[in-house]
């Protein structure tokens, strides 16, 4: 077809009777079913993808996979827009709109291409060492850099798209499904062992299907196919493909994003984008695969120089031809296959450049049988070109060491394409991640996995084993080692033979030296744009180590995290420290291996299901009578119920009189509720509690303080003696589940002698405070078994029964200082008798009160809660000094002694009040003498609680004041700098209503 | 993420779990205050082999101990809070 000129017209991986239509940087183009975005633009004469990050530099592909650091494209448009996409990772869709980045205002006019032209002005470290003086202008800066860097652009409305998170287990996982994988995984399979096997690819094969190989008498794309079927068909074989392994975590836990609908325009309902798997395997085989380096030298970087593997497969795959009129430029052995394949594509292919002097006759012939000249001992010195690719090739003699220069030029060849080789970098991400440790390989040029920490083991090219035939032994090995230690029994298989291919054979080759004339740029990351000039820089300014080289010239970080950089850049830190490459190290391989998106992560977890939330039973009804909602830890409490035309603060100041007038009702249920049980349970309370439970009477209850074992107030809560052996214990409702873990730690731990067991039973009770002179008279009418006389249930009495018909527990406690009880009735029983309270209590007026006035009559009896608990006061500096036992031991007896939780002028508790009578206290506020005084103004002591009070008539406050008891009616300043506002208060007593405590024992 | 054997419940992963801390410390008998002070506060900061208590939260809530190398995450053995761990003082097994 015309409109797709550089297309082959037989064999390969794509389907021409299938045309996909799609759109890049506005243009309109087809390509075919099996393409990426990559092969597809290449197909149809498309060299340049973008610019680059730092001197906005025309870039092409330089690779066809995971290793590609150039093409990266904002991918779909709207709410589903990604940035950062690898082109030679996108499967062609119909409908695909992808942009090209780093440009602006586009891809052939880019104005910030003239950083490149004043790029002797911008060094590795420049931003640090311009930008960062002063310090507070960076922020400014760094607006305006951003700008120009101009990586893809995040979505600005929601997702619409839903992302799954799966867990599972298996006995053998492969990670990679090239011929490695499938070798291994058909092994263990056989054993029937589970197996799991994943490639990022959207079929197994991997490099396989890039390549002219065969396996056998079957072609490799066809063996592939058929080992696909087969594990596919096996009820023991999971098959994933478009996920990529990401992560190798602690105890063989492996982490993969599988691309479940992104090679579609739209998911299909009820169907993810993408799913994140968490396996946990018995038994692991990688089997990732290796990746080709570039070579550096000048103009290495321009559209059109590529991996030579990233041609071959253009051309064996995806039938594109990259260029017309290639050159091969190597330091080993793998790219003469590569030139076959050219030529066998119709590209022709000039010359075999190859640094080596002396190579196999393999390899030689190889290229005598394509017809392809070789000059042995030469390099490319320089690539000179367009932004529309490479143009020519500058040749020079293979330099005699690193410390050349320049190089002579022997020739000048003209191409559109240059393939470059410069050996294999095994994928080794995932093996490092499981903390393997690695050695370099001198005779192959590169790092390979040495000793391993976790069950796992590396096959074929990602453990330097890059032939074909070496990649089908070692993974049947793997697989079937894999197998046996998780326990299945392997019976050894018969090898597959592969077809011959040379070895590698690399040659040292870091950079070449410039040609005569041409000081063009040497890259070694592309993505970063970081040259061989910047390696020596940093050296030469001292950043040597390889942490700091690759943070000062940000070699290696980016998107694709140096994959094709990193060897390159050590060896040349390595060149210039005059060490061997393993003395210099590597970096530290991290998990992502590449880039998921951030909805993956999240997964399900996201709005309403990012966190539970805890309703109590009552909850649709406070919700239909229209009070907002407060969150207090995980649970939705009603902060007030206003009435039409009430505002918050109207219905909540009305419902704090109400309740001390008449009758008022609030939900309780989120108080913490443990049931402790056992013939040691008195004993094991009096251990927890400062003051004694062994002498509290059945069907009582008793208010009680628990300390840290440093001496501070933990927790507060009322303790009801149920039964002979029986309590049942509340907590703070922010503290109930810490409360539950320091009883459980000392009952199974610290004194597991004792005949004691816990429950919480927070979730099984509906809990109902009825307050206010009322109260009784209103509970009389709802219940026949439960005399609520107070000579028969007095103050802190307990009393079961039943209350609107159901099996009730009766606590006559008071936290609102009125004549209180606290109603417990099973969960689901909850509205039911909330609904009978109301309705019963209609003729005394009976309201609901929410949280808000909940919180004005408990400060104004002085009560504590979180704001007092703080965490540093002491029993005796909130009061509870004389509820401390001196009979018993229990938990903090003995640090709450130490000397400085004694001294006399610890903060204390105490009541405040604004001296003029009107005005708010503020809320967090600092006590003070004299707030405008000399810095830094001596703290006497902090707000902890404040509110209106319409019972004092006035704004009233809890503080803790230094020796505050001793200071009753001194004037002092409560300053809140944050809200501006200086208040003059005066110490008072705590307790605002009812000192002598008479309305509660009413 | 850890997996983890409970004593009780068996394997596990480290989401269930809770970690509660070194387990190497002993609540004093006596009221002695440097001991409490002790027992509270002071911790050796170990970078092998470590006892600590973990309590399977999301699971039978029981507490139990575990000897973590903390470098590198290995789980050696775990045991019910009265049980025995292997001595890893020298940095092997010994028992």
């Amino acid at each position: 077809m015309s409109t797709q000129p550089y297309r082959t017209q037989k064999g390969g991986l794509v389907d021409r009777t299938q045309p996909i239509n799609f759109t890049f940087d506005g243009n309109t183009y087809q390509g075919f079913q099996g393409d990426t975005l990559a092969s597809a633009l290449m197909a149809n004469g498309v060299r340049l993808f973008g610019r680059s990050f730092k001197y906005h530099r025309p870039r092409g592909i330089l690779g066809v996979g995971f290793e590609e650091p150039n093409a990266i494209v904002q991918l779909r448009t709207g709410n589903r827009t990604e940035p950062n996409i690898q082109a030679t990772r996108i499967e062609l869709f119909e409908g695909l709109v992808a942009e090209s980045q780093n440009r602006w205002p586009s891809l052939n006019f880019d104005v910030g291409a003239l950083t490149g032209i004043f790029s002797k002005l911008f060094p590795a470290g420049f931003y640090y060492k311009t930008f960062m003086w002063p310090a507070s202008m960076w922020m400014t800066y760094e607006h305006i850099i951003r700008n120009i860097a101009g990586m893809g652009k995040s979505p600005t409305t929601n997702d619409p798209d839903r992302y799954a998170h799966r867990y599972a287990h298996c006995d053998v996982l492969v990670a990679g499904g090239g011929p490695a994988g499938i070798s291994a995984a058909l092994v263990a399979a056989e054993t029937g062992a589970r197996v799991v096997i994943m490639d990022d690819g959207p079929k197994l094969g991997g490099a396989l299907l890039g390549c002219n190989l065969k396996v056998g008498d079957q072609e490799g794309t066809t063996w592939a196919q058929v080992a696909e079927q087969k594990l596919r068909g096996m009820d023991n074989v999971t098959v994933l493909t478009r996920t990529q392994t990401a992560g190798y975590y602690d105890h063989n836990m492996i982490i993969a994003n599988e691309r479940v609908a992104d090679h579609v325009n739209e998911p299909a309902p009820f169907i993810p984008r993408q799913r994140i798997w968490h396996f946990r395997a018995t038994e692991v085989v990688l089997a990732a695969g290796a990746m080709e380096r570039p070579l550096v030298f000048a103009g290495n970087d321009l559209p059109n120089v590529m991996l030579a593997s990233a041609a071959g497969t253009l051309a064996n795959r995806y039938n594109v031809q990259a260029g017309r009129r290639a050159v091969v430029f190597t330091n080993n052995g793998s790219a003469y296959t590569v030139a076959a394949d050219l030529k066998a594509a119709d590209i022709d292919v000039s010359a075999i450049i190859d640094a080596r002097t002396d190579i196999p006759s393999t390899e030689l012939d190889i290229a005598k049988a394509a017809g392809i000249d070789v000059l042995l001992g030469q390099v490319v010195l320089a690539a000179v070109g367009g932004k529309h690719g490479v143009k020519r090739v500058v040749v020079g003699d293979t330099p005699s060491g690193p410390d050349v220069t320049e190089g002579q030029i022997t020739r000048t060849i003209e191409c559109d394409l240059l393939c470059v080789s410069g050996g294999w970098t095994p994928s080794v991400h995932l093996f490092s991640q499981s903390r393997g440790k690695l050695r370099f390989d001198d005779e192959k040029c590169c790092f390979v996995p040495n000793k391993g920490f976790q069950r796992e083991r590396s096959a074929g090219a990602c453990n330097g084993s890059f032939m074909l035939r070496e990649c089908l032994t070692d993974g049947r090995n793997a697989g079937s080692n894999a197998a046996e230690a998780a326990g299945f029994k392997s019976s050894s298989k018969e090898l597959a033979i592969a077809s011959e291919e040379p070895d590698v054979h690399p040659m040292p080759l870091w950079a070449l030296p410039w040609p005569e004339g041409n000081h063009d740029k040497r890259f070694v990351d592309l993505q970063n744009d970081v040259t061989a000039e910047d390696v020596a820089l940093a050296h030469r300014e001292g950043f040597r180590s390889v942490e700091h080289l690759k943070r000062y010239t940000t070699l290696g970080m980016g998107t694709d995290q140096g994959r094709t950089s990193n060897v390159n850049g050590l060896a040349l830190m390595a060149g210039h420290k005059g060490e061997d490459i393993p003395s210099v190290g590597t970096t530290t391989f991290r998990q992502p291996f590449s880039p998921i998106t951030m909805g993956a992560v999240a997964g399900p977890s996201i709005n309403e299901q990012m966190s539970p939330i805890r309703r109590t039973a009552m909850h649709d009804w406070h919700e239909a009578a229209g009070a907002p909602f407060v969150l207090a830890g995980a649970w939705l409490r009603p902060q007030a119920y206003p009435k039409p035309g009430e505002n918050l603060r109207d219905a909540y100041l009305r419902e704090a009189v109400h309740v001390r007038k008449h009758v008022g009702i609030v939900d309780v249920s989120t108080l913490g509720k443990i049931d402790v049980q056992g013939k040691d349970a008195a004993e094991f309370l009096n251990r927890l509690y400062v003051n004694g439970f062994a002498k509290l009477d059945i069907g009582k209850c008793r208010y009680g303080v628990m300390l840290r074992e440093d001496g501070i107030v933990y927790d507060d809560g009322t303790v009801t003696r149920l039964a002979e052996n029986r309590y049942m214990v509340t907590t703070t409702t922010g503290h109930a589940g810490p409360v539950m873990v320091h009883m459980e730690r000392h009952a199974q731990v610290v004194w597991p002698e004792l005949d004691v067991k816990l429950v919480s039973v927070t979730e099984d009770w509906s809990a109902i405070a009825i307050a206010g002179p009322k109260s009784r008279a209103v509970l009389a009418k709802v219940t026949d078994d439960i005399d609520v006389s107070d000579a028969t249930c007095p103050f802190m009495a307990f009393r079961e029964g039943h209350i609107c018909g159901v099996p009730a527990r009766l606590f006559r406690i008071s936290f609102s200082g009125e004549l209180a009880y606290e109603i417990n009735v099973p969960a689901n029983f909850g509205a039911t008798v909330w609904e009978g309270l109301m309705k019963a209590g209609a003729d005394d007026h009976i309201v609901p009160y929410g949280t808000e006035a909940m919180g004005i009559l408990r400060i104004e009896k002085g009560h504590v809660v979180g704001g007092e608990l703080n965490g540093r006061a002491t029993a005796d500096d909130l009061g509870f000094g004389r509820m401390l036992s001196a009979k018993k031991r229990f938990i903090g007896d003995v640090l709450k002694d130490r000397p400085a939780l004694l001294e006399a002028n610890r903060k204390q508790l105490v009541g405040i009040k604004p001296v003029d009578g009107t005005s708010q206290i503020p809320r967090g506020a600092q006590i003070v003498v004299n707030p405008t005084g000399a810095r830094p103004v001596p703290i006497e002591g902090e707000v902890t609680s404040r509110c209106e009070s319409p019972n004092v008539g006035m704004p009233i406050g809890l503080a803790l004041i230094k020796d505050g008891r001793n200071r009753m009616g001194e004037k002092l300043i409560a300053s809140s700098p944050v809200a501006g506002i200086d208040v003059k208060i005066k110490i008072c007593d705590p307790v605002f209503v009812d000192p002598k405590g008479e309305r509660l024992r009413g | 993420m850890l997996l983890i054997e409970c004593p009780w419940c068996g394997k596990r992963a480290q989401t269930e779990f809770t970690y509660e801390g070194d387990a190497t410390v002993k609540r004093p008998e006596d009221g002695d205050q440097a001991a409490f002070h002790a027992y509270v506060h002071l911790r050796e900061n170990v970078t092998q082999w470590h006892d600590e208590m973990w309590q399977h939260t999301a699971g039978c809530r029981r507490f139990f101990k575990a000897c973590r190398n903390v470098t590198t995450h290995e789980i050696i053995a775990t045991a019910k809070p009265k049980g025995d761990l292997p001595d890893m003082s020298s940095g092997k097994i010994t028992s």
